[in-house]
């Protein structure tokens, strides 16, 4: 049996904690023993993205310690699953933990990479006909290289169309506190993306990044278009029951 | 020089965004060019090997640039080119105003040249009574419209042809309005034809000087490269330190991605090598040619190793034409010579990030100009760290106006955060009394964010407890 370790994120902790639900019983369901550290928190981007790495590397520093066995990382995040990956050895080069912030970039996953590259997955699908539109993240897309697995899992799904949106690789106008700090271009490329996302035609808006997800389900909705939206793993996983 | 002044990068922002002629100009422009670009590229493995040979190359030349200069000073005065040293921006002016004036010019005629507009040449020319005629046609249309380019390779990119229509009417005499893009063509080519053949003296740019033959390159596509550098009896080139490449055997690369990056181009209309003034028996070229090769800044960019990357540009402009905030806002928005995602590097560096850094801000870190940069340059990782610079107070930083950003309220923010994060307990407890108080959070509390999103629903449990109820 293999186990993993699971760092959920904030995100999902707060808003999505179903879709880190979701992906723990995916990767169970592939005979993986999932192991959850209650002392984790956030990979630390916020800060980090804002220039204030001391902070970022604190708290990076701390949480290494939690994943010190060598099983594999997995995290239902392409942003968070880069910013270990790439910015803790970064954030801690020089310092003492360098070396096991290396050694864990090595063993660091986004969920999907994990079940279809390391795990090969497959679905059975048990919903009825659909169409959904999908939104890859640009960390999952530039920073990890992984904007095909999230898509490859929906596509093992027999009764669910897949979509992508005009200008597909382009962001979403989330990027962390981008979003706070340039309000009005956050929100124009947000419109835009929506746009896409609805001219898609589908059921269904899905996305496997919890921030790029809060930002266009939260554009959608104040927009008054018809579109629901789900976070990646909660529809995969309700579509397996 | 208006590189003292700090721009308001956001105000300005908020205005092109505002502007739906502009909004449309930008987005057609660029996804032309991306799709134009994208058709360069069929084959990505050879993509990643092009950019892999340009950034080793670029890398190379960095590598030993003081070496490389004293190589390309010493080839240039042997081919009879002379070499003129600037650190600033004036010091640049001067040394080419005391050329003009060395040859009685009242007017000169100019190819492109980013540098110049570093220097701010035309204005300062034109305080000393020369005027200066830009030829690109681009740069003309910016020129006449008494604005700045908006884009590094096409600097007229943010009008339409309507909008240049109605421009030529108004500002040129005689002309009638039309949109018929040949006509309007001709009406310029007419005009700076009459300049070419008067003006005392031509200036251009460089895209690469060769150390080990003294040669300079010229890439362009309207022929007013050519007639710039040939037709005045006086050529003043003026560059970057940085342009300079070791050998001629490193061009032929650098100008397969340049082209098809910056226009989806296989290769531009005239490619000019230019390597001596006229020698005796030519029929055409100037009997002086001059190179003028600029600082400002890049000595101290080049002393810290990182951020060193930023020099290796070669100006193509791949980053600005894939960037989702150029694409939206434009250049002009920036307030600074370079727009755009290499702008947000090279300007705080070279005026500091005290004077402008505000646009450091506007990057979603979203990496689509690290993707399409020919030369490998990391900018979405330099931009993440002169982030750090701009806010760190621990004073141990290369960079100009390093912490001139930092603000209390965010600084108080972060401290805060890294306590909550860094006490496993704390953090946990805020999720379960966030996450049970999630009906009472005002929309207030999300600042800008619900101005144009419904605020995001807390769930009512977090993902620590669930996996603690389930016995995990």
């Amino acid at each position: 049996m293999t186990t993993v370790y699971y760092f959920g994120t904030c995100l999902v902790d707060l808003f999505y904690p179903t879709a880190g639900m979701a992906g723990i019983r995916l990767l169970e369901r592939q005979g993986c023993r999932v192991i959850y550290p209650q002392a984790q928190s956030c990979c630390g981007q916020p800060p980090f993205n804002s220039g204030f790495r001391d902070e970022a590397a604190a708290v990076a520093a701390q949480q290494l310690a939690l994943f010190s066995d060598h099983h594999d990382l997995v995290v239902p995040s392409g942003s968070c699953a880069g910013m270990i990956k790439h910015h803790w050895p970064e954030l801690l080069k020089g310092t003492e933990h360098e070396a096991a912030a290396l050694e864990l970039a090595e063993r660091t996953y986004e969920l999907g990479e994990y079940l279809i590259d390391r795990l090969d997955t497959v679905l059975e699908d048990k919903g009825q006909p659909t169409t959904v539109v999908v939104h890859t993240s640009c960390s999952a897309r530039r920073e990890m290289g992984v904007a095909e697995q999230g898509k490859a899992l929906l596509g093992q799904l027999a009764n669910v169309t897949v979509e992508v949106p005009a200008y597909e690789t382009e962001c979403c106008g989330f990027g962390g506190t981008f979003s706070v700090k340039q309000p009005e271009i956050s929100a124009a490329m947000a419109e835009d993306k929506t746009t896409h996302l609805a001219a898609a035609g589908a059921d269904r808006f899905v996305c496997g990044d919890s921030g790029c997800l809060m930002n266009l389900s939260g554009t959608l909705e104040k927009r008054g278009i018809q579109l629901d939206s789900s976070h990646l793993y909660d529809f995969i996983w309700e579509r397996v029951q | 020089m208006n590189q003292a002044v700090k721009p308001n990068f956001t105000n300005a922002a908020k205005t092109a965004l505002n502007n739906p002629t502009l909004r449309s100009n930008f987005r057609s422009a660029m996804d032309s060019l991306r799709e134009r670009r994208a058709a360069q590229f069929p084959d990505a493995l050879e993509l990643e090997g092009a950019r892999d040979l340009a950034s080793a190359i670029r890398n190379r030349a960095l590598h030993n640039l003081g070496q490389n200069l004293v190589e390309l000073e010493r080839n240039l005065i042997a081919n009879g080119i002379q070499v003129h040293w600037a650190e600033t921006p004036l010091q640049a002016n001067q040394i080419i105003l005391d050329i003009c004036q060395r040859h009685d010019a009242k007017h000169v005629i100019k190819g492109k040249s980013m540098v110049s507009e570093e220097c701010h040449l035309n204005d300062f020319l034109a305080e000393h009574d020369i005027e200066a005629l830009e030829s690109d046609l681009g740069e003309y249309i910016v020129q006449i419209d008494g604005e700045t380019p908006s884009h590094i390779i096409m600097p007229a990119i943010h009008k339409n042809k309507k909008e240049i229509a109605e421009l030529f009417a108004e500002k040129i005499p005689g002309v009638e309005y039309t949109e018929d893009v040949d006509t309007l063509t001709a009406i310029a080519r007419k005009v700076l034809r009459h300049k070419f053949e008067t003006a005392a003296v031509g200036i251009s740019g460089v895209n690469f000087a060769v150390a080990e033959t003294g040669t300079l390159c010229l890439v362009e596509n309207e022929g007013n490269g050519r007639m710039t550098t040939t037709a005045p009896p006086v050529h003043i080139a003026i560059t970057g330190i940085e342009k300079v490449v070791p050998k001629l055997s490193d061009v032929a690369p650098l100008y397969s991605v340049l082209t098809r990056s910056a226009t989806g181009q296989h290769a531009t209309t005239y490619f000019n090598l230019i390597s001596s003034p006229r020698r005796p028996g030519e029929q055409d070229g100037p009997n002086e040619v001059h190179l003028v090769l600029l600082d400002n800044g890049r000595s101290k960019i080049y002393n810290d190793e990182q951020m060193r990357e930023t020099l290796k540009c070669i100006r193509c402009g791949a980053c600005m034409n894939h960037c989702p905030v150029y694409t939206r806002i434009g250049g002009h928005a920036y307030g600074t010579v370079y727009p755009g995602p290499i702008g947000q590097i090279l300007n705080p560096q070279q005026y500091g990030i005290d004077k402008q850094g505000e646009m450091l801000s506007a990057c979603s870190l979203n990496g689509a100009c690290g993707e399409s940069c020919p030369v490998r340059i990391p900018i979405p990782s330099l931009i993440s760290e002169l982030r750090y610079e701009a806010t760190r107070n621990d004073h141990q930083g290369s960079v100009y106006g390093q912490g001139a950003l930092r603000k209390l309220h965010e600084a108080i923010l972060w401290g805060s955060w890294r306590w909550i994060h860094g006490h496993p307990l704390a953090y946990k407890a805020m999720g379960r009394v966030a996450t049970r108080l999630r009906k009472l959070v005002p929309n207030a509390a999300m600042g800008p964010w619900t101005r144009t999103r419904v605020k995001p629903a807390l769930a009512p449990k977090t993902l620590h407890e669930m996996i603690k109820d389930d016995n995990r």
